[in-house]
């Protein structure tokens, strides 16, 4: 039993990042029907990015500051916001009358340029990233001792969630979104800057799934150029079970698969985690492609 | 016994109700004309009858057959063709490439056929081609075969797809507002046209707007509205029916 | 049709490459041996990706299936590895049956996503050693060269020549493909798949048709991969060579042969020309591919309309083509369900 609840906190913890992540790829499939397959390097950038700022300004590192972390978290998520932005503009925007192929290939490209680029700044090899920012005790809840860094990480991404989750519900910015991804022609017809939309969606995504790539090397302690691509296809998973283009849903459909996958790799296999991931990606996809939370959608004909 | 045969068809979309109990024939080597307002659940019709959609209840029959629940290209070697009311043709391909999609399901050749090039393969595409460009000549565009079916103009795209329809060699062919953007001119060309193809014994069903093609070409009309049948009848019976006028007129009529 | 510009390309292309053999040294052979292999991966992809429109990303799937076919029974039960290849490729051909008969009625994004992961899968499959079959991340060494009539095939040069022939024979028996009612038929399903249902052609079966065959075709790459290295590992049908196969056909001109040709030499032969550049090579990879969507998204060589000789045609008068009788359609409905 408390091996369960272990598995399960653990998997909420992942499963909060996975939703994080999801989040940036769900909103742009929502608004402009595109998979961007860089998003996956984006979050690899936070924690790059994380490691020069920490490096860089060492007070930032201050162990358990709030407001040392607070303020990385935002320094981080603002200058991949950026990146975010640019990437939309240089490899997205041009190709926005094309064919969907089209599109799809300069996402491959521009994932290849970032994570080369990224190769080729920092290196190939696994950078160590400092520990102990984060503080390490064990709580103890419900009799069992777990790490406050996972209860940190999770309440963090929690709090991004929910405040993503405000956002898009309350402002006039996140109605805009939500417009724009049922239709764009209409949005724009009433009125709605649907460039704008776009900017912001390449603007919050990249923030939040920069955000989910520090707290993985704040957890782990080491990152490769190559994190994106698992973490990238886990939640992009995550996004699909819960319905992809859905927010509510890619929240719902990370924490789920985060702990499904904690679960299964205590009780089956740890090596055919991944594995795991996507048959469950494949199985609703067949299944039920509009995800849990999704609507259907009939084709004119 | 009618050709093609409707019978308490429905059909609904959640909560919307497309089509409710319709029922009506079509007599092989007539022209039907199926209209009705905007949203009457006219393409739906066609729709069902083609395969695209599954009607939730009633029947619809061809030959005597049921064909509710087949799949649409089965329905089309069956011997019912359509064309679109938005164009569907192939953009990239040529007009002969589009043509040829058509005479697809009258022809046998596979991948092995296409790698060995028996010489029956190599007949049956000899005979291919030359149906093809006949039905091109019978629409008037054997010039353009070569072309890209993107670079034709609009009425010359119906008319391409009306010849692709036809090269199926159907029984019956459904035609969704073929003079969609035509002009006068091309209006009663396109009359001419049809009434060439009933002559070679097709039977033709089609859904227009244009009311004076509709009064001048067809034998038959069913109104609908609302996704139900209002009228049956001749042009002359449907024209007089208060309901038809009702229907079209509507709220003006209150004025 | 022989002076073409297809014809005159191709004659080109041969020239060149039956007098690599006498003027190139082993590492560039090497080098146009892997640009052959790229073509013959690319020109399967091409059928499911160019010619029938699917997204597939998960191709090194079906080149790994092949591969490790031909080294599991050549390496346990001593098969000579040319007779193999026809095996290698009905596994393949198997497995692509199997993988596209759940998935057939996915959109085009979905579908992209599915062949990743079922690419992801295998790989991890064949890492975590299933069945005991594939050695895990080892892979499986000792693979046998092929032997044909007492001659072992087993120096580069033998290679170039067992690879490029197996090119050509792909190009000329696809190009026939291409210029068939099974290649129309892909065509139409790329184009409009409602149309395309709409006017008499089984979509799924073409869709399914198209994934068989060109899975199979990647399977017997995979057994000439398998005998070229005598050694394969799972790191060889990563997701990464999956998206080159898919750059190969995308960018040198999906759906036109001459075109995933050109891609093969392109995407395979001129990184090795700027191997001083070492790792900007990638960067400039991913830049291209970006420029290439945006100003030339046809591709280099881009697909043109199917050319038909129409002289000799002209008996056709301005008659209708018969419609059918009554009894017509039950004739013709059988012979569509004998349709392959």
């Amino acid at each position: 039993m408390e091996q369960f609840f272990q598995q399960f906190t653990n998997g909420l913890a992942v499963g909060g990042i996975y939703a994080l992540v999801a989040l940036g790829y769900t909103m742009v499939y929502g608004v402009l029907k595109l998979i961007n397959f860089a998003h996956g390097d984006l979050f690899t950038a936070g924690a790059y990015l994380g490691l020069t700022l920490v490096t860089t300004f060492t007070m930032l590192a201050h162990k358990g500051s709030v407001l040392g972390i607070g303020l990385l978290i935002l320094l981080v998520m603002l200058l991949v916001a950026f990146l975010g932005a640019v990437l939309e503009r240089t490899a997205y925007k041009p190709l926005r009358k094309s064919p969907r192929l089209s599109v799809v290939v300069s996402a491959l490209g521009a994932s290849i340029f970032l994570e080369n680029a990224m190769m080729l700044i920092y290196g190939a090899r696994i950078q160590v990233f400092p520990q102990d920012i984060l503080p390490g005790i064990p709580v103890r809840i419900f009799g069992v001792y777990i790490p406050l860094l996972r209860i940190v990480i999770f309440g963090l991404s929690f709090l991004m969630m929910t405040g993503l989750y405000l956002f898009i519900q309350k402002t006039r910015i996140g109605t805009a979104i939500r417009a724009a991804a049922i239709d764009q022609g209409a949005a724009s017809l009433m009125g709605i800057n649907v460039d704008r939309v776009i900017l912001t969606v390449f603007l919050l995504g990249p923030a939040l799934g920069a955000a989910a790539g520090l707290l993985v090397a704040l957890q782990y302690g080491e990152i490769n150029f190559l994190m994106g691509w698992s973490y990238g296809l886990k939640a992009f998973t995550a996004a699909v079970l819960g319905g992809i283009g859905n927010i509510p849903g890619a929240m719902v459909g990370g924490l789920l698969l985060g702990v499904l996958e904690a679960l299964g790799a205590a009780y089956i296999s740890t090596s055919w985690k991944d594995a795991i991931a996507f048959c469950v990606l494949i199985i609703v996809l067949i299944v039920r492609p509009t995800g849990l939370l999704g609507e259907r959608v009939a084709e004119k004909v | 016994m009618s050709l093609l045969e409707i019978r308490s068809l429905t059909k609904r979309f959640g909560g919307l109700v497309a089509v409710k109990n319709v029922s009506f024939g079509v007599e092989a080597g007539s022209i039907v004309g199926l209209i009705g307002p905007n949203g009457a659940g006219k393409t739906t019709v066609f729709n069902l009858i083609t395969g695209i959609y599954r009607p939730d209840e009633g029947e619809i029959s061809f030959n005597g057959k049921s064909i509710a629940g087949l799949a649409t290209h089965t329905i089309v070697s069956n011997g019912i063709a359509r064309t679109f009311q938005t164009i569907r043709l192939f953009q990239n391909l040529s007009a002969l490439d589009n043509v040829l999609a058509g005479r697809h399901c009258r022809m046998k050749s596979g991948v092995l056929g296409a790698m060995l090039r028996y010489p029956r393969e190599r007949r049956e595409e000899k005979a291919a081609l030359v149906s093809a460009l006949q039905a091109l000549d019978f629409v008037h565009l054997r010039a353009e075969a070569q072309n890209q079916a993107k670079n034709l103009s609009y009425g010359n795209q119906r008319l391409l797809e009306l010849a692709r329809a036809l090269a199926t060699k159907p029984q019956l062919v459904i035609l969704d507002e073929p003079a969609g953007g035509m002009n006068e001119q091309e209006t009663t060309s396109l009359i001419s046209l049809i009434r060439k193809v009933r002559d070679r014994g097709i039977t033709v069903l089609l859904i227009e707007h244009d009311m004076s093609l509709v009064m001048r070409v067809c034998e038959k009309i069913v109104v609908l509205e609302y996704g139900s049948k209002i009228a049956e009848g001749s042009p002359q019976e449907i024209k007089n029916d208060e309901e038809v006028v009702r229907a079209y007129l509507g709220a003006e009529q209150e004025d | 049709m022989r002076f073409s510009r297809t014809g005159i390309f191709y004659l080109a292309l041969a020239l060149l490459l039956a007098a690599s053999p006498l003027v190139l040294n082993v590492y560039w052979l090497d080098v146009l041996n892997s640009v052959g292999l790229y073509a013959i991966l690319g020109l399967s992809l091409n059928i499911i990706l160019g010619d029938a429109g699917l997204f597939n990303l998960g191709h090194a799937a079906f080149y790994a299936v092949g591969a490790y076919t031909t080294a599991i029974l050549n390496t346990r039960f001593q098969i000579p590895v040319l007779w193999l290849l026809p095996v290698a490729g009905v596994a393949a051909g198997l497995f692509g049956l199997i993988i596209v008969r759940p998935i057939i009625r996915l959109r085009g994004d979905y579908l992209c996503i599915v062949t990743v992961g079922v690419g992801e899968i295998v790989r991890i499959a064949l890492i975590n050693d299933v069945f005991g079959l594939t050695g895990g991340s080892n892979g499986i060494l000792g693979i046998q060269r092929p032997h044909l009539f007492g001659f072992i095939i087993r120096r580069p040069q033998h290679f170039f020549f067992l690879i490029w022939v197996f090119v050509a024979l792909t190009v000329f028996l696809f190009t026939r493909l291409q210029h068939s009612r099974f290649g129309r038929a892909l065509n139409y399903l790329r184009e409009d798949e409602v149309a395309a249902e709409g006017s008499g052609v089984n979509t799924a079966h073409y869709k399914t048709a198209a994934f068989v065959l060109g899975a199979a075709w990647a399977g017997m790459a995979g057994t000439i991969f398998a005998t070229k290295m005598t050694i394969i590992a799972p790191e060889s049908f990563s997701f990464w060579e999956s998206v080159l196969m898919f750059t190969v056909v995308i960018l040198g001109g999906s759906g036109s042969i001459p075109g995933v040709l050109v891609g093969s030499f392109l995407i395979i032969g001129l990184p090795e020309v700027f191997r001083g550049f070492a790792d900007a090579r990638m960067l400039i990879f991913g830049a291209a591919m970006i420029l290439m969507m945006i100003f030339r998204n046809q591709g280099i060589v881009p697909a043109h309309v199917r050319p038909y000789s129409l002289e000799g045609l002209a008996e056709a008068e301005s008659a209708l083509p018969e419609p059918a009788a009554s009894a017509e359609p039950a004739e013709n409905l059988q012979a569509a369900k004998e349709v392959r």
